[in-house]
């Protein structure tokens, strides 16, 4: 059932002179047209947001001129919303990496877990060793740990054909109730008088970037990260590999790629990369590994990347923005009384409208999540 | 119901392509209407219209005097116009009856209630039985339908309209999928149906067939009706003429030439299907060598997609070799085997990569596309910008996406991919379908040409007049085993349409008799005893 | 305790445990083969927890509530329904957009509405049935609460509708083949509506099942993966009701266990219990190792004109 006479093409090759000019304005335009579907969901879950603060009779201006005054303008607000947005970071890309290659890595939370565990592990391991052997190492323990949480999704995939969606999913429970385990167990710290470890050793923290704040390097970890896969999709061969698993595995396939080994590396990676998040929060927020230390980061990192449209330096905003959400919230429940769990709502919400947005653009569509919805065509 | 049939004036467009621009049509009731056009020509999407699966633009349909409106397949039925579609609309995981009856609920005007809180199976298998035998369409209600073959499927789809009072059949080119005497028996109940007065709408490019069993026949070109005339008044040349807008010339002649050393040598290959533990190809030998064209025909599903992925290393083999030497002359050269697959779209291409992505596919990790682990954007680029001009693929810049080039210029990428560095084998499954003329020569003429290099290739493909025009030898598949190798130039169509239907020349034809219709199904599980 | 009374004891928290579960995956099981994908059980089983305990404590009555829980499971079915029936939303991505706004949502209007905490709700009253209920051991099948009746009768009705009655058939081809069922006259979207808004009805009575029967309050995220249990349930249970409802009892049975053994105070970390759950279900999903053949256009959105 192909058309008769096609084409674009062809209609440029006739008129050549206008061609370059389409070209530049069909560019400008899938630009814009690829900004313009996330920003119109924010705005549409902000103020969904707002509308279920009026019915809990507070006032939606006052909320969220609290929420990002503080988030955003105070030194402290703006360094809890660098805090915050480190590990978002972090897991955010894990995610989107492995949605590049057509995957849905809904275990970030608990890769994170296991990462935090990893960290912690190699943190409390080798005291006294130099920082820039020991910090490097813990920070590869979370990674190491993460990624083998992932790759048990990857092979569970790959080995016996289990979608990853439902196996990463239960993955995290399992996960989560295994560092509860640890630390009300083997690592609870001496005499804690609740669930949590020793200390890391010194040499194995990330240090704090702006005085008497929370803020750590862990974010420029996440900026590097960013940047590093940014070029890396662009001009690396292993982005092209993963990028072509994510368009077209069948195509990929019959041009010789392993997909099998593509898509478990891949999500060896997502997991490490959340793991880094988990180690972020261990080496350079708490210093140590509590029970239930993530408040749902990992969910929120497929929310961003989703946002991102599986663009790395996107999600460095986008996170930012997740980032100051929660940093200012707590300031927004003291100052306008409106319950910091709205924002959970207005999470969910963002994706919920930014999966509607999707289809308003079918060409990210295709490009995101191609593999499936073009399965069925030309029957 | 019934009356004639006039379609008037209808426009559908998709995007800025009109796929049916102004087309009217009479169809007269009780007779056989033959549309014919090339690929593409908007015969499907005509008859989509009229089942009520797209919506037209503009225009208007009328039966029997009376304009109607077709807003979904139910109205379709309602009005008694049934489709065939060339890919059945059989749920392959229901039985025969059960495909039957879906949907039919809403028909059975008596008793609505009850016939939708049960199924009554027995029952309607029974009807099923009889209304068969009644057409000359026996098939086996109780069978699923993914274990019956094709022909036997499409009796279902037919006996599927029937059983909704259709009295017009639409056909959309049900010949495709069988073998030639499947094809016979199929014409027969054809006319049978016509006999009953049925009014059928028969879409084909095949031009015996229209002759044989239509009446009338409209012409489409580029979604224009080009004619509309009376078989009785017409010949092959000139409808073949009308179709294509010049004159056709059939090229049979190849040029044989010497060839070499054995460069594919298969040895009773045993492969399962994918994702099944059914045996696809069954102890299949074969050796092809340099600079000749070996061609496969068949039936579709006999083992020519299993044969070729397990060439390319995409499906274990279970049993016996594949051997793949490369001839002398390149081994220098690590031996490379070509793989043009059969979907394009789904198994060739990244539809949403640029031409130069794709265009590297199989060799961007390799020098000089890339060098040291970064990708050499400006080389994929030129390297694109060659293939182009080579391959004659037309696209205004190597960064236009794949999936916005027309089907034929599709396929160049894929070859101008595939045939980079003078492959010493190739695998060409299905390379001309859906192409027109002008793209599928551009693909013979550059097979051709490796071939003159010395490749040896292997031509897969269904349609009998194509493999017989490229093939230097002609293997004959079925079942899963090749039941002969003839040469091209000596064998008779009909010798070939008789190997196809798994019949040696010697034994008498036969049908499928409903007992052995689930053989396929009850096959020994993969390994061969 | 006598022996006897701790297998009832136990095979009732069995019982227990598995019909939120079951609920859950049935109306799973029917959205999935009409070929929506639903991973938004979690979310609509959190809906119908809270919406059954709001109406439980505004009204003190628990009938209401449990068709309000259902009624509100079904909305949420609606719109998993709208996305990605009408719209062609990717299935995945509004499953998973529902559970994150139902958790959102549910824990803020948690704190509107229960501002001191948990509050404890009007709790269903188990029916007994006279004669039976004596009976030793299987006595507590008939000393259950009406909603566990209710899905008694459901499974057989869900197994005879589904294969056959005209609206299975149709369920069952718009699920393999939504094209073939649709020229056969079968109207795809209105099948799989229909199918998305039962799916999250039912989810809603397992949520009331949860906050009315079980556990006697609402508190945040009390689904605990409950819609992802019932996800694997019904894969493992290869997408036929009987099987899957088995399953759910096996998880359940698995859940119930691991209480058990930590009421028993026996010298094993709880935690390690606690996950044995979703373990199990993993390693059920492991064990079936790709034999499960899912409805063949499962997760792919139906557009009637493709070129």
């Amino acid at each position: 059932m192909s058309p008769p006479v096609n084409p674009p093409e062809r209609k440029l090759q006739q008129n050549p002179s206008r061609s370059l000019t389409y070209r530049l304005m069909h560019q400008s335009k899938t630009a814009l047209r690829a900004a313009y579907p996330p920003m119109l969901a924010v705005l549409a879950a902000l103020l969904v947001g707002a509308m279920l603060m009026l019915v809990a009779g507070a006032s939606p201006i006052a909320a969220y001129s609290a929420l990002f005054r503080q988030a955003l303008t105070t030194y402290f607000g703006f360094a809890d919303t660098l805090a915050k947005t480190t590990p978002l970071l972090l897991a955010s890309l894990g995610v989107l990496v492995a949605l590049r290659a057509g995957q849905f890595n809904l275990g970030a939370e608990g890769q994170l877990y296991m990462g935090g565990l990893g960290s912690l592990l190699v943190g409390l391991a080798l005291p006294g060793w130099p920082v820039w052997i020991h910090l490097p190492l813990a920070l590869l323990g979370g990674f190491g740990f993460g990624a083998a949480w992932g790759a048990i999704a990857g092979y569970l995939k790959v080995a016996r054909g289990l979608n990853e969606v439902l196996t990463t999913l239960l993955l995290n429970y399992v996960a989560q109730y295994l560092i509860s385990y640890f630390v009300n167990g083997p690592l609870k710290a001496e005499n804690a008088p609740s669930p949590f470890s020793e200390l890391v050793a010194v040499s194995a923290r990330l240090p704090t970037i702006l005085p008497k704040t929370q803020a750590h390097a862990g974010i420029f970890l996440g900026l590097a990260i960013a940047i590093l896969l940014t070029v890396a999709f662009a001009i690396t061969p292993w982005g092209y590999r993963v990028d072509a698993v994510g368009q077209n595995p069948i195509a990929a396939r019959y041009a010789g790629i392993s997909t099998n080994r593509t898509i478990l590396s891949v999500m060896a990676i997502s997991g490490g990369l959340a793991g880094l998040a988990g180690s972020s929060e261990v080496l350079g927020l708490k210093r140590r590994l509590f029970e239930n230390f993530s408040p749902g980061y990992g969910f929120d990192a497929l929310a961003i990347a989703l946002l991102s449209r599986g663009n790395p330096a996107a999600v460095i905003l986008t996170s930012f923005f997740f980032g100051a959400i929660r940093s200012g919230a707590s300031v927004m429940q003291r100052n306008a009384s409106v319950p910091v769990s709205i924002i959970y709502a207005i999470q969910g919400l963002i994706v919920l409208f930014v999966a509607i947005s999707l289809t308003l653009d079918t060409q990210s569509r295709v490009s995101l999540f191609s593999a499936k919805s073009t399965k069925e065509q030309q029957t | 119901m019934g009356g004639d049939l006039r379609l008037t004036a209808i426009t559908k467009r998709f995007g800025a392509i009109a796929a049916n621009d102004n087309i009217n049509l009479t169809v007269r009731e009780g007779s056989i209407h033959g549309l014919l056009g090339e690929n593409g020509a908007g015969k499907s999407t005509l008859m989509n219209i009229l089942s009520g699966l797209y919506q037209p633009d503009s225009g208007e349909i009328s039966l029997a005097g009376e304009q109607i409106q077709i807003e979904s397949p139910a109205d379709a039925i309602r009005h008694g116009i049934g489709m065939i579609h060339q890919h059945f609309m059989l749920v392959k995981q229901l039985t025969v009856v059960e495909n039957i009856i879906l949907g039919q609920s809403k028909q059975s005007g008596l008793n609505k209630a009850a016939s939708r809180l049960r199924l009554n199976l027995k029952e309607q298998s029974d009807a099923i039985a009889q209304l068969g035998k009644t057409y000359g369409l026996e098939v086996p209600p109780m069978a699923l339908v993914s274990t019956l073959p094709v022909g036997i499927q499409q009796r279902v789809e037919i006996l599927k309209v029937l059983c909704r009072q259709a009295r017009i059949l639409i056909l959309d080119e049900p010949t495709a999928v069988l073998s030639p005497t499947e094809i016979q028996s199929f014409l027969t109940v054809l006319k049978q149906l016509a006999a009953r007065n049925h009014t059928i709408i028969f879409i084909s490019h095949k031009l015996d067939e229209i002759m044989d069993v239509c009446s009338e026949v409209t012409i489409l070109r580029r979604g224009q009706v080009v004619a509309s005339v009376p078989t009785n008044r017409t010949n092959r040349a000139e409808l073949a003429q009308l179709m294509v807008d010049r004159a056709v010339e059939i090229n049979t002649q190849s040029s044989p030439q010497p060839v070499g050393d054995v460069v594919l040598d298969i040895r009773d290959l045993w492969v399962n299907a994918e994702h099944r533990q059914v045996a696809a190809l069954r102890g299949l030998s074969l050796q092809i060598r340099a600079g000749e064209i070996f061609g496969i025909a068949g039936v579709d599903g006999n083992g020519q997609r299993e044969l070729a992925d397990a060439i390319a290393h995409l499906l274990p083999i279970q049993k016996g070799t594949i051997e793949i030497i490369s001839p002398a002359s390149t081994k220098t050269k690590p031996k490379s085997v070509a793989y043009i697959p059969e979907d394009r779209q789904k198994q060739g291409l990244i539809l949403s990569f640029s031409i130069a992505r794709n265009l590297v596919l199989k060799a961007f990790s390799k020098l000089p596309f890339c060098r040291r682990w970064i990708l050499d954007n400006k080389k994929i680029t030129a390297h694109a910008k060659q293939a182009i001009d080579a391959f004659d693929i037309r696209a205004s810049s190597p960064l236009l996406k794949a999936g916005q080039l027309s089907g034929g210029n599709q396929q160049k990428i894929i070859l101008a991919r595939e045939l980079a560095g003078e492959p010493a084998l190739i695998i060409a499954m299905q390379p001309t379908r859906g192409l027109d003329i002008g793209a599928t020569a551009a693909v013979q003429q550059s097979l051709r040409s490796q071939r003159a290099k010395g490749a040896a290739i292997l031509y897969i493909s269904t349609e009998l007049e194509d493999v017989m025009a490229m093939s230097d030898r002609l293997g004959v598949i079925y079942r899963g085993q090749l039941v002969d190798v003839l040469d091209p130039n000596a064998a008779t169509l009909e010798r070939i349409g008789l190997l196809m239907a798994g019949q040696s020349s010697s034994s008498s034809p036969q049908n499928y008799p409903s007992e052995t219709l689930q053989e396929s199904a009850n096959e020994p599980a993969g390994k061969p005893a | 305790m006598t022996p006897i009374d701790f297998i009832s004891d136990f095979l009732s928290a069995c019982l227990r445990l598995s019909v939120p579960l079951a609920f859950a995956a049935l109306g799973g099981l029917i959205s999935e083969r009409s070929g929506v994908l639903n991973i938004g059980l979690e979310g609509m089983i959190l809906t119908g927890a809270f919406a059954g305990a709001a109406t439980a404590i505004a009204l003190d009555q628990v009938w209401p509530a449990v068709g309000v829980a259902l009624v509100a499971g079904a909305m949420v079915g609606l719109l998993h329904a709208y996305l990605c029936v009408s719209l062609g939303v990717n299935q995945l991505v509004s499953g998973l957009a529902i559970n994150l706004t139902a958790a959102g949502l549910t824990t803020y209007g948690a704190r509107l509405l229960f501002e001191t905490g948990t509050v404890a709700l009007p709790a269903i009253a188990p029916l007994n049935i006279p004669g039976f209920q004596q009976l030793p051991i299987v006595g507590v099948f008939f000393q259950q609460d009406p909603l566990f009746y209710l899905l008694l009768l459901l499974l057989p009705l869900t197994t005879y509708a589904l294969f056959h009655t005209h609206w299975g058939l149709s369920l069952r081809a718009v699920g393999n083949a939504p094209r073939a069922a649709d020229t056969a006259g079968v109207s795809v979207s209105r099948v799989r509506y229909c199918s998305v808004i039962f799916c999250g009805g039912l989810c809603g009575l397992a949520g009331a099942y949860l906050t009315l029967v079980h556990v006697g309050f609402f508190t945040e995220n009390m689904s605990a993966g409950k819609g992802f249990i019932a996800l694997a349930a019904l894969i493992f249970g290869r997408w036929h009701p009987v099987a899957t409802t088995l399953a759910c009892l096996l998880f359940g049975t698995t859940e119930a266990l691991q209480l058990r053994i930590q009421a028993y105070g026996l010298d094993i970390p709880y935690q390690l219990l606690a996950m044995l759950p979703y373990l199990t279900a993993l390693a059920a999903l492991a064990g079936l190792a790709g034999k499960a053949t899912p409805p063949a256009a499962l997760g792919i959105p139906y557009t009637k004109e493709k070129q």
